[in-house]
């Protein structure tokens, strides 16, 4: 679980809050608990308890426990989504289409997990954690959070609705300008920043498959090594003396290394590879802000474009046609309005951007450098468990040349 | 039952076992990533990689360790290796790993024990893994073999119809100290097919003994027979095979071996005459023998080998019936299988066998599972090799740096964690080859088993004959009895019958001896077999035990550096 790392934070103040008492720093923790299944058959599903623990005054009471299920998860985000700009909104875990993992213990323990960090990676960023959005999940009725949820599914699901807007009015425009060709900066900075966030994405991805892999490796070889035990056992009943004894202590040595093996995996799934893949996840949620970026760019340079073009319009119907001046004067001066929203809106996402990056690197610098921590303390120990196990049977084994 | 062929389908002999899909890493990309310097180089790695591509399940991987096939044990010292005496060029081997613990000294019994093994022109870890204690212990005699250098060679036809033959031959080195094969080294090149008859040979003459069994005649097509695959396989196989042979104490010092590995030229023992022209000479006879004008009686001398392979059809059916007889009919047998301690015996090495073949199939998805192991560990680190490299280069923060540097760390330990577990895979399967031996060795013993058998049902038929032949004789002396003066062609035919008695008598107590010869080989043989299994067994769980053993001290080590590399991002240290 990872709890909010305040001091360590990036841009934006951390500390003390404006109204609390300034002898105190704010603080907001929040968990992630306890999944219980609800429901049946086809409707079934998992709840979770959420409880927030804060000295906020924005809200009530220091401690608030409410249950959520993963959709209320997934309208926080898309909330957040919408309404910060240029923020790389922490990612959820994936929805699970297949019926019967998706209530399998590990899935629901990984999903927990995942949403415990989502969560306290909102309220320890220094924007996202100010949301009224944030506020109502984390202490709303049940009811209310329902119907909210069912409100906003039917406008703001996807920013690919969004999107959908965008285009329209790039049609719209477009084909006065009558360019098919996409504008894109130009800029070394953004061109380098894309590529890197591409191919970064690759990279992880390849990592973390080879992380799950590895989980799996660990559960085969403990299989394997269960097996083993049982055959030689029988083996060793069937020999006499010390040798027999021997192999039945080998057989119960692989039998205990193999439980040690299990073990190992699910610690390495939930410390590991959970980590490396919310790490994946984390930049899927950068490049949609990039994608966010880019539609924010062209917006803006149709919009200017379309002014020049308005300008000239305007410049004839002074002459030609003065009854339609006034009318097109005030489109004019919209347009000018849209434009300069648009390019305000794309500078805000483009400094949010840069601000959130360095955010970003710190961040999961920290979470890697601890996942790679975790990685490494289990597999020295694992070794040695398997070392001083495979060692208490050497003296028996000695034992039989004697 | 009669005698049985004495190979069948088993597994140390059976040729290509399935080939499974393992993932491999192109050497290229290992070679051109660098790593500190402190690693091993990257050569080795590369060659760890590739190597990997020929393992597929254990037994194949077993017949591929040989020195061609670079499954090296990175902490044995290298082995010396005289270049003028030994045919077989060794690959670079790897160097040692890093610290040298403890468990090193342990680790290698085969090389520590016997140094000078490594002298006489033997590199394989194989070679050394078969001297072992047993016939060794004193360093008196010994008889070592190599195989290599597989040859096309055409045989030229002998017809205008039949095409030429190819064939594959082998050179067979030689070095020995035992005194009957007159000299200390030799050189001879074989081919499969003499192996075979030196296979039927020694079963001949050696009835009732542990025979170890030779490998598999493979039936493919010629194609296949050429390909270098196969014939790695068939080298590794039969270097196996003569090596087995060379440790026992019997037929290490039998005529038939020396004769093989010592005869220049062609193959000098008579070869085995396939069943159907034997048959076809027995079928010449057999009308004869019906009709009584070749010798119906099976001879003394015939009796000492099994009916199955000689040309007496008669003697074959006369078997043949008995053992029906002995199975469906009323009557008990003229003589029983009394051993009650053999019999005994003889259904817990059955029932041995059953569970070792089950333990052999857990041995072998065991190092599959650390095989597995090892290639992941070895991808991971790979990709993060990728990502470092990666990192640095795009990086724009000192946060990317200090996260490509923590990468580097978990990298390199994970690639040095995949040669670990492969090191210690090889060393297991090497192990484990101990459990293969001895599944040939319940192989054998169930041929010296059916020697037994079938020497008995030679004394229970020739028992039965007897017995006929007895009471056709009184009949014959009761009817001319009644005719006064004799009968001349009665008489004749009697006297006849008195003859078959006396050989057949002869034949009988020839046969009882060639049974008690075989019970007492059996016995001996089993007794060996204990104490050879015993001893194996010993070393084979010593091995794997200090294996493991170091293997995972080591792999502790390499992850506990990276423990403390990383101990600033430790959740206690907030």
């Amino acid at each position: 679980m990872i709890t909010t790392e305040q001091e360590k934070s990036g841009s934006g103040t951390m500390g003390q809050s404006p109204r609390s008492p300034s002898s105190l720093p704010s603080f907001l923790k929040v968990s992630v608990t306890d999944p219980a299944k609800l429901g049946s058959g086809v409707q079934s599903y998992v709840s979770y308890k959420v409880i927030t623990k804060t000295n906020l005054p924005e809200y009530d009471g220091n401690e608030k426990i409410v249950i959520r299920r993963y959709s209320d998860f997934v309208w926080l985000r898309d909330r957040l989504y919408e309404k910060y700009m240029g923020i790389f909104i922490p990612p959820l875990p994936e929805k699970s289409t297949v019926e019967k993992f998706r209530l399998s213990a590990e899935f629901i323990e990984t999903r927990r997990q995942a949403l415990d960090v989502f969560i306290n990676r909102i309220a320890a960023h220094p924007e996202l954690r100010q949301s009224e959005d944030l506020r109502i999940f984390l202490q709303a009725s049940e009811q209310t959070m329902e119907s909210a949820r069912a409100v906003d599914t039917n406008i703001f699901t996807k920013s690919s609705d969004l999107m959908q807007i965008f285009k329209d009015v790039q049609s719209k425009v477009s084909h006065v300008l009558g360019k098919e060709k996409p504008v894109e900066e130009s800029t070394a900075e953004y061109q380098n920043l894309k590529n890197y966030i591409f191919q970064l994405e690759d990279r992880l991805a390849e990592a973390q498959k080879h992380a799950y892999n590895l989980v799996k490796r660990h559960r085969e070889l403990g299989q394997s090594l269960s097996d083993f035990g049982k055959a030689v056992k029988v083996l060793g009943n069937c020999e006499g003396d010390a040798l027999g004894k021997a192999f039945s202590e080998l057989g119960e040595t692989a039998e205990i290394i193999s439980s040690r093996l299990e073990k190992e995996a699910h610690s390495l799934l939930m410390d590991f590879e959970e980590p490396l893949k919310d790490y994946v996840r984390a930049i899927q949620s950068v490049k949609d802000t990039i994608t966010e970026r880019a539609n924010a760019f062209r917006r803006q340079c149709e919009l200017e474009e379309a002014i020049k073009f308005k300008e000239i319009d305007l410049q004839k119907l002074r002459l030609t046609r003065p009854d339609k001046v006034a009318e097109a004067e005030r489109e004019f001066d919209e347009l000018k309005a849209d434009a300069a929203e648009a390019t305000k809106r794309f500078e805000t996402i483009v400094s949010r951007i840069n601000d959130e990056m360095v955010r970003f690197q710190e961040q999961k610098t920290a979470d890697i450098g601890l996942a790679f921590h975790e990685f490494a303390k289990g597999q020295a120990r694992l070794a040695n468990d398997v070392a001083r196990a495979w060692s208490s049977l050497l003296p028996r084994v000695e034992a039989c040349s004697a | 039952m009669m005698g049985s062929e004495p190979q069948s389908d088993h597994p140390l002999a059976r040729g290509n076992a399935e080939d499974e899909e393992s993932p491999h890493l192109p050497s290229e990309q290992m070679q051109t990533l660098a790593l500190n310097d402190d690693d091993d180089d990257w050569d080795s790695a590369a060659g760890d990689v590739s190597s990997s591509k020929s393992y597929s399940n254990y037994r194949s991987a077993m017949t591929a360790l040989s020195p061609s096939a670079s499954e090296h044990h990175p902490l044995s010292p290298p082995p010396s290796v005289t270049a003028a005496s030994d045919p077989l060029s060794a690959p670079p081997r790897s160097r040692s790993l890093d610290s040298p613990s403890y468990a090193d000294v342990i680790v290698s019994p085969f090389h520590d024990r016997f140094p000078e093994s490594n002298g006489s022109g033997e590199i394989s870890d194989d070679a050394a893994n078969s001297s072992s204690p047993r016939s060794e212990s004193s360093g008196v005699e010994y008889l070592k073999i190599i195989v290599s250098n597989p040859q096309k060679e055409v045989e030229p036809s002998n017809s205008v119809v039949t095409r030429e033959n190819t064939y594959t031959s082998y050179q067979i080195t030689t070095s020995t100290n035992i005194a009957d094969y007159g000299g200390s080294s030799f050189s001879v090149r074989r081919r499969f097919k003499d192996v075979v008859t030196l296979s039927d040979r020694l079963s001949e003459s050696y009835r009732g003994f542990f025979i170890p069994p030779r490998p598999d005649k493979s039936v493919v097509e010629s194609q296949v027979m050429q390909k270098q695959d196969f014939l790695e396989q068939r080298r590794v196989e039969l270097e196996k095979y003569l090596k087995r042979l060379a440790k026992h104490p019997l037929i290490k010092k039998s005529d038939e071996l020396r004769v093989f590995l010592t005869v220049n030229g062609r193959m000098p023992l008579p070869t085995s005459i396939d069943m159907a022209s034997r048959m076809l000479d027995g079928a010449a006879r057999l009308p004869k023998q019906l009709l009584g004008e070749s010798s119906s009686v099976i001879e003394p001398q015939d009796v000492s080998h099994s009916a199955k392979g000689g040309r007496d059809i008669l003697r074959y059916l006369k078997e043949l019936k008995q053992s029906v007889v002995n199975d469906w009919g009323n009557t008990k047998a003229p003589l029983e299988e009394e051993d009650k301690e053999f019999l005994e015996k003889k259904v817990k090495m059955y029932d041995f066998e059953r569970h070792l073949t089950s333990a052999s199939k857990q041995a072998e998805s065991l190092v599959k599972a650390q095989h597995d192991m090892g290639e992941t560990l070895g991808e991971l680190g790979l990709a993060f090799i990728k990502l470092t490299k990666f990192e640095n280069e795009q990086a724009t923060m000192n946060t990317q740096r200090a996260r490509a540097g923590d990468m580097k760390y978990v990298a390199t330990a994970a690639v040095k964690a995949s040669r670990l577990y492969k090191g210690l895979n090889g060393q297991t399967v090497k192990h484990f080859d101990t459990l293969l031996e001895h599944m040939g060795m319940l192989l054998a013993a169930h041929n010296a088993f059916s020697d037994r058998a079938s020497a008995l049902l030679t004394v229970q038929t020739l028992i039965s004959e007897l017995s006929s032949l007895h009471s056709r004789a009184e009949k014959l002396e009761a009817a001319s009895s009644k005719v006064f003066g004799g009968d001349k062609s009665r008489t004749r035919k009697l006297e006849d019958l008195k003859e078959a008695i006396k050989v057949t008598e002869d034949a009988k107590s020839c046969a009882i001896k060639e049974y008690e010869r075989i019970m007492e080989h059996n016995r001996s043989e089993i007794q060996r077999l204990d104490r050879e299994r015993q001893t194996d067994f010993v070393e084979m769980l010593k091995g794997l035990v200090t294996n493991q053993m170091s293997y995972h001290e080591k792999l502790g080590n390499e992850w506990a550096k990276v423990v403390e590399e990383t101990r600033k991002y430790a959740k206690d240290s907030t």
